[in-house]
């Protein structure tokens, strides 16, 4: 398991390499990657909670690995100041089947939504303001259950 | 013990973290946003809409009624908008 919290760029490319690199075993490496989206804003900081931000997703990560046979998970999540076009975010996940690669890496999207401490700031023509929480990211964090704390 | 603040909680209460020593009344998360609240306008404006306010002991998510007792670090946040 690798979860980094870090201002720098990631390379895709090499961190599924890593998880796949000299492993028979895996059949199947799933990766998404948030993107910094241009609706408007010229740019967005995120902030997080050092050492929680971590402590949070390693749970996570934990967590998915006791619903899905995983070989391997990477979580990079990048703070400091965005363009659109950045990446901000990465989960990979590998496992024998793609199964358990994909379920896992939706899961712990879901999660890193809700629950991990980041919170972004858009820079727009009208001037700076927070994004606000989105009701869909807490039904969608919500509908995989087993996790009591989990429900705001 | 320890506060920590972020995102526009930070920006309210005009600094990111503080030492307090609250009064052994005030036992659980949602009794120190009470106290916290009386310090100060800036305080007031960052908790007026307590229910809304996230908090964490230690760096684990804990809801308003958690014991305070025994922590080190408590922080105060909104909702969580990254990903």
């Amino acid at each position: 398991m690798t979860v980094r919290i870090q201002r720098e760029d990631f390379d895709i490319a090499a961190e599924i390499a890593r998880l796949s690199h000299g492993r028979h075993e895996v059949g199947a490496v799933a990766t998404f990657t948030g993107v910094c989206r241009d609706d408007g804003i010229a740019a967005m900081t995120l902030e997080h909670y050092p050492g929680m931000a971590e402590a949070e997703i390693e749970r996570h990560v934990e967590d998915a690995r006791t619903r899905w046979p995983l070989l391997g998970v990477t979580v990079i999540h990048r703070f400091g100041r965005m363009v659109p076009g950045d990446n901000i975010v990465l989960v990979a996940t590998a496992a024998s089947h793609r199964e358990a690669a994909f379920g896992a890496a939706e899961f712990l999207m879901d999660y890193l939504k809700t629950r991990a401490p980041f919170w972004k700031k858009e820079e727009r023509a009208g001037g700076t303001g927070w994004v606000e929480a989105r009701g869909a990211d807490t039904a969608a964090a919500q509908r995989w259950g087993g996790r009591p704390e989990a429900a705001e | 013990m320890k506060l920590l603040y972020f995102a526009w909680v930070r920006e309210r209460i005009g600094k990111p973290e503080e030492e307090i020593d609250p009064p052994a009344s005030v036992r659980t998360v949602a009794e120190l946003v009470a106290w916290l609240s009386g310090r100060g306008e800036e305080y007031a404006y960052a908790f007026e809409n307590g229910h809304v306010i996230r908090a964490a002991i230690d760096r684990t998510h804990v809801k308003p009624e958690t014991a305070i007792a025994g922590a080190r670090e408590i922080a105060f946040f909104p909702p969580m908008t990254g990903g």
